[in-house]
């Protein structure tokens, strides 16, 4: 209903074949596009571009650079955050020896140095999969620390071995260092997320693309049918290692502006990325977009709700007790299903499920209406760890898939509601 | 003899103390793998949680009571009693086997038939998990951990090493316990897997689920088994890392240390995990030895690097695999279209 | 989803309103991770002695403090997270305990024009306040502390380290190479040799360098390491048998729990510190008895006299004095960070100072000038007593070598301003 496909003829196959067949979403899509480059850059401000969403857009493109690898081509790594500090590196070195050049041109260039990186250590892949192979590429993420740590001509020989990022104009608008408006560091990483999304996304349904699903399905099945697997797998090392570098290269030069590689870039950055992968959905640009959103605002979002305490109106003070009262409600309902559980009852299939969710939102809903909970920020912390913990198993149990998978069948249920077929 | 050489010599046995100790973790990770297909990221943290508990458990803390107290607004840390070391081993394996089952009940029961690497992001999952519970029910300050094993330099052997070689070699008795206990622990394990009814129906399920569940193997009771071992050997490494540097934080990344391990020796092969953790210690130790030494390396190189145990084993692990990529003891991957 | 975006972009805009005629305090602690056994009594100690103002004496000059805790594991991003949200609330000063944070924070300070204060860590060279207007690392840094355990070490081999030979052991971080350079430097000027040992984060495995430690045979270790890396180093130190008193850790390795794991054996370990040790001063009373006793202390309570605490209670009473010196200055009891800046600047501690607080002979005298952010180097030197149990004084305050680490800090400081095309200047 929500969906009117009625009428939405296509005439070619290039209409057909296109990544938002549907006009519905076509619109959305393009309505998104403004909405980001026309609306956001006027009311955004400091905490929001700093805490949520440069982090986003930035592991939004390592997590479609992982996906390509991960997703498309079915090669597991765990090396993302030694790959970012190749990025980061390169940017570093090439902006202080080229202040004169454009950092458009050097955050490309970083990641096609971190590209020539990738393949480098993507060479085992050839020979090694599975886990092996997962294990393998943490060869690569600890030697790539250890080598920044290191050789003192990475980081132009500073006392302490931190890099920070010079400031540096785009059009004479500063995009890195102190001086940084919020719009223009969003605005800077949003051409680039949506540039990587875009190529990301035609790659992938492509040739290169479909070589790559054909290696991730049966490497030997791929090679009978003339996949050449040298070139498809380096391939995949290479262009997924040229979206990391480019997310290492903002990540250093734009969103923390100075760092040191083995706190920024170590192992958790690289499973931190392969969660929002799996999270998000393997083999979908879509899911990279919300694995890393998830992500990079679940752990806000907790420390909002649970650990801030403000002062806040009458009214939202009054909202939330309305909130507490449906929690105490949902709880009690929940409690009573699991009661009549155990001896065998139960008063409605979903009530228990219903309830749950329902309690769940209530409670937050009241947390964040009545300004946070106030609660120690040590147990916010241990219980964000249990949380995220939590969720993730909770994830892969019920939907391996990912937000992606979660996304279509929606969409699914949408193009024919309110009717059951 | 060149002193180099002797000191090589102590660098080597020392190697072999600490690769004991790595392939103690990873005996772990082998055990689940062999018998359920799941890389147990987890096992680092588990070892830190056993540690945890163990600790918790001698000194009387009160679980939990950190929360207990913000929330009630009480002040009780500690139940005031100490229980020996031996009785509270017992409580901290009933606590691991408890873990392992609520494991399978609550997560691998849902995931069967998943892909490994659904499985693997699960463990990793359970990894965040228990690190927050331990710290919520224990506190995240350093405890210090004595069950009553020695420590410091083994003097039996200084003297003698001194009167071979006029250099005393220094090896931890620690160490020397450890490698014992592993010892011990790896003859146990074999001989369980071997000759016991439930060791037979392990590998059962190893060879092949559906065989074994065809001719009446519970599934669910060898699972809960299996990763009840792994509990324990995660407790044995918990000891002997804790006793070493106290239970903190830092003991769950010892799961970094086993998995060049894993990668040399086979993910599936007990004997692998030792030998590959010996190799493993031996290479790291003389290649940071060799290339941190100005009469060595500054020598033949004409510099020096130092602080490289982080990645040496990796790199090392990574290379052996170009050649061999089912590690030492691996079984062959056989492909079928 | 959706809804809890709308309502978290609700809490967030409620948030967004500066609480005003409040001091606002923001602590950047961690309570997590793999540094948490260290941040957790320093956080202790710096909200304890808020708490007791605010118990007390009913704030400062009049004004209540209002104390804001946020947590950011030690971890880079989540202190970025924390600063962002946290600056609209009209913070007065920053002091996020780690060395990596305060680099990120260098360049959103200065723009944001709020202090920051890096008590014996942080950049060195922010000493100088000619190019570092808003940084302040008083009383001592870490070149400072490389400079002070020489002239130990010198005065333990009886006047000269020709010949002798020094090992640094250190965290391979930027806060571990830090003194690298000073000691260099140092080690021209009084011809020791120097052995450069890193441990890799986080040094749980360190038998490769105590081994060549005890086949070099240095005639002292210096460590600079933080969490596990200093016990096991400790440990190891303990089991091959170097003598303790030859090593001697800066003072971020100083506190019980880096002696735990080795216990007794441990005896005679010896660690920097610019501060004073123990619970023997007369605001320890008042802190029993206005913020233990009524149940408001931020931590178990049980952690109160440890160096950490101390530490912490020092950087809390640091702040408090420089907020009454800029509102003496100001004429006003609600100052802007602005006006804290003044504060820190013209902040001097003496002797009748810190006994009107309760805490008399607790830290050096120093005198902070716009020149000068860094105070004097003074420092002193702790044993561990492991019989007592705790760690006590063996050393006056003494100086740090100026000479060499002024030329040092000048060149640094310089380097940056050009770098970011500041003015230097007061």
């Amino acid at each position: 209903m929500i969906y009117r496909e009625a009428g939405d003829f296509k005439t070619s196959y290039v209409d057909d074949s296109q990544t938002f067949p549907i006009r519905f979403d076509r619109y959305g899509y393009y309505a998104a596009l403004v909405v980001a480059f026309a609306i956001v850059p006027f009311v955004i401000n400091d905490y929001w571009v700093n805490a949520v969403v440069l982090p986003f857009l930035i592991y939004a493109i390592a997590a479609i650079g992982l996906n390509i690898l991960t997703g498309y081509c079915g090669q597991v790594s765990l090396g993302t955050g030694g790959f970012m500090a190749v990025g980061a590196y390169a940017c570093y070195k090439l902006m202080t020896a080229f202040p004169d050049v454009s950092i458009i041109i050097h955050v490309i260039l970083s990641g096609a140095i971190t590209a020539a990186v990738g393949v480098l250590f993507g060479l085992p892949s050839l020979r090694i999969k599975g886990f092996y192979l997962a294990v393998a590429t943490l060869a690569a993420q600890f030697f790539l620390v250890w080598l920044f740590n290191r050789v003192p001509w990475f980081y132009n020989y500073s006392a302490s071995g931190q890099i920070s990022a010079p400031e540096r104009e785009v059009f004479g608008v500063a995009i890195t260092g102190a001086e940084t408006a919020p719009w223009a560091a969003y605005l800077f990483c949003l051409v680039f997320t949506v540039l990587s999304a875009l190529i990301a996304r035609n790659l992938t349904r492509g040739m290169v693309g479909r070589k790559w699903m054909a290696i991730r399905d049966m490497d030997i099945a791929a090679e009978i049918i003339g996949v050449n697997p040298l070139r498809a797998k380096l391939s995949a090392f290479a262009i997924s290692s040229f979206f990391v570098g480019v997310s290492g290269a903002l990540f250093f030069a734009v969103y923390l502006g100075a760092v040191e590689v083995g706190e920024a870039f170590g192992i958790n950055k690289s499973f931190l990325v392969l969660f929002m992968v799996i999270i998000g959905g393997l083999g979908s640009i879509f899911g990279s977009f919300a694995g890393a959103a998830f992500l990079v605002i679940l752990p806000v979002f907790l420390k909002i709700a649970l650990a801030d305490h403000a002062a806040v109106s009458p009214v939202s003070n009054a909202l939330a007790t309305l909130c507490l009262a449906i929690f105490g409600v949902a709880l009690l309902l929940f409690l009573a299903h699991l009661v009549l559980r155990v001896f065998g009852r139960r008063l409605w299939k979903d009530l228990g499920a219903l309830c749950g969710i329902v309690a769940l939102i209530a409670f937050f809903a009241y947390a964040l209406l009545s300004g946070g909970l106030g609660w120690p920020t040590d147990i916010v912390a241990h219980v964000q760890l249990i949380i995220v913990g939590a969720l993730i198993i909770v994830f892969l149990v019920a939907e391996p898939h990912g937000l992606a998978q979660l996304w279509r069948v929606a969409k699914e249920k949408l193009r024919l509601w309110p009717f059951p077929h | 003899m060149p002193e180099q050489l002797i000191w090589g010599m102590e660098v080597f046995v020392n190697g072999l103390m600490a690769g004991v100790l790595y392939a103690l973790v990873a005996l772990g990770f082998v055990l689940i793998f062999k018998a359920s297909g799941i890389f147990n990221y987890a096992q680092g943290v588990m070892a830190l949680f056993a540690a945890l508990t163990l600790v918790g458990i001698m000194e009387g803390q009160v679980p939990f009571s950190h929360l207990i107290n913000a929330v009630f607004g009480t002040e009780i840390h500690h139940f005031g009693w100490h229980v020996p070391a031996f009785l509270a081993i017992i409580f901290t394996m009933l606590v691991m086997i408890a873990l392992a089952w609520a494991v399978n009940r609550f997560i691998f029961r849902h995931l069967v038939n998943q892909e490994p690497i659904i499985l693997f992001m699960a463990t990793i999952g359970l990894a965040y998990f228990l690190e927050g519970v331990g710290d919520v029910m224990w506190g995240s300050d350093i405890k210090k951990l004595d069950v009553g094993l020695p420590q410091g330099i083994n003097l039996t052997i200084d003297e003698f090493t001194f009167n071979l070689f006029e250099y005393g070699f220094f090896i931890d008795n620690l160490d020397l316990w450890a490698a014992l206990v592993a010892a011990l622990l790896v003859i146990a394990l074999v001989i369980f897997a071997q000759y016991s009814k439930q060791g037979r129906a392990m590998r059962a399920v190893a060879d092949d689920h559906q065989a074994a569940l065809s001719v009446g193997i519970s599934l669910n009771f060898i699972w809960v088994m299996v990763w009840s071992l792994a509990g324990f050997v995660a407790l044995v490494a918990g000891i002997m890392w804790g006793t070493k540097s106290g239970v903190q934080f830092s003991l769950s990344l010892i799961a970094l240390k086993a998995l060049p391990v894993l990668m040399l020796g086979g993910f599936t092969s007990i004997p692998g995990a030792i030998v590959g953790g010996l190799i493993i210690g031996v290479g790291e130790k003389l290649f940071e030895f060799i290339m941190s030494s100005d009469a060595l390396a500054g020598q033949w190189f004409g510099f020096t690097i130092s602080a490289t145990e982080n990645w040496f084993a990796y790199v090392l692990a990574l290379l052996f695999l170009v050649f061999r990529p089912q590690g030492l003891f691996g079984e062959k991957i056989i492909e079928r279209v | 989803m959706k809804r809890h975006l709308i309502a978290a972009l609700a809490g967030v805009t409620m948030m967004a309103g500066p609480a005003l005629a409040e001091l606002t305090i923001v602590d950047l602690s961690y309570r997590t991770g793999p540094y948490g056994a260290n941040g957790i009594p320093f956080s202790d100690g710096y909200q304890d002695y808020f708490t007791l103002l605010n118990e007390r004496d009913g704030g400062i000059g009049g004004e209540k403090i209002n104390l804001i805790e946020c947590e950011t594991a030690y971890n880079t991003e989540k202190g970025v997270e924390c600063y962002e949200a946290t600056k609209g609330e009209g913070a007065l000063v920053y002091q996020p305990l780690s060395t990596g944070i305060t680099y990120q924070l260098i360049p959103k300070v200065t723009a944001d024009e709020i202090p920051l204060h890096t008590m014996g860590y942080g950049r060195t060279s922010a000493k100088n306040g000619e190019v570092f207007k808003w940084v302040f690392n008083y009383p001592a840094n870490y070149w400072d502390g490389a400079s002070l355990a020489v002239k130990h070490m010198m005065e333990q081999a009886g006047g000269s380290l020709e010949g002798k030979t020094i090992a640094l052991v250190y965290h391979n971080s930027a806060y571990g190479k830090e003194p690298i350079r000073t000691l260099e430097k140092l080690s021209e000027k009084h011809g020791f040799n120097l052995t450069l040992l890193p441990v890799d984060h986080p040094g749980q495995e360190q038998k490769s360098q105590w081994l060549q430690i005890r086949r070099e045979k240095p005639d002292f270790v210096l460590m600079y390491g933080w969490g596990v890396m200093n016990q096991v180093a400790i440990q190891e130190a303990v089991n091959i048998r170097f003598p303790m008193e030859n090593f001697m850790g800066i003072w971020w390795s100083g506190s019980e729990n880096d002696v735990k794991a080795a216990g007794d054996r441990a005896d005679g370990y010896k660690a920097l510190t610019f501060h004073n040790l123990g619970s023997d001063y007369p605001v320890y009373d008042d802190i029993q008895k206005y913020v233990v006793d009524t149940g408001k202390a931020a931590g178990a309570g049980d952690g109160i006299g440890s160096v950490l605490y101390n530490r912490g209670m020092y950087a809390a009473m640091l702040a408090a004095e420089a907020i009454k010196t800029a509102q003496e200055i100001h004429g006003v009891s609600d100052i802007t960070s602005q006006q804290m800046r003044d504060g820190m600047e013209n902040l001097e501690m003496t002797e009748e100072k810190m006994a009107e607080i309760g805490l008399p002979n607790f830290g050096p005298e120093f005198k902070v000038s716009c020149e000068n952010h860094g105070g004097n180097g003074f420092g002193a030197v702790s044993q561990w007593d492991a019989e007592a149990g705790e760690f006590k004084l063996i050393t006056d305050y003494f100086q740090s070598d100026q000479e060499v680490i002024q030329p040092l800090i000048e060149e640094d400081s310089m380097a940056f301003a050009k770098e970011n095309n500041i003015e230097p200047g007061c």
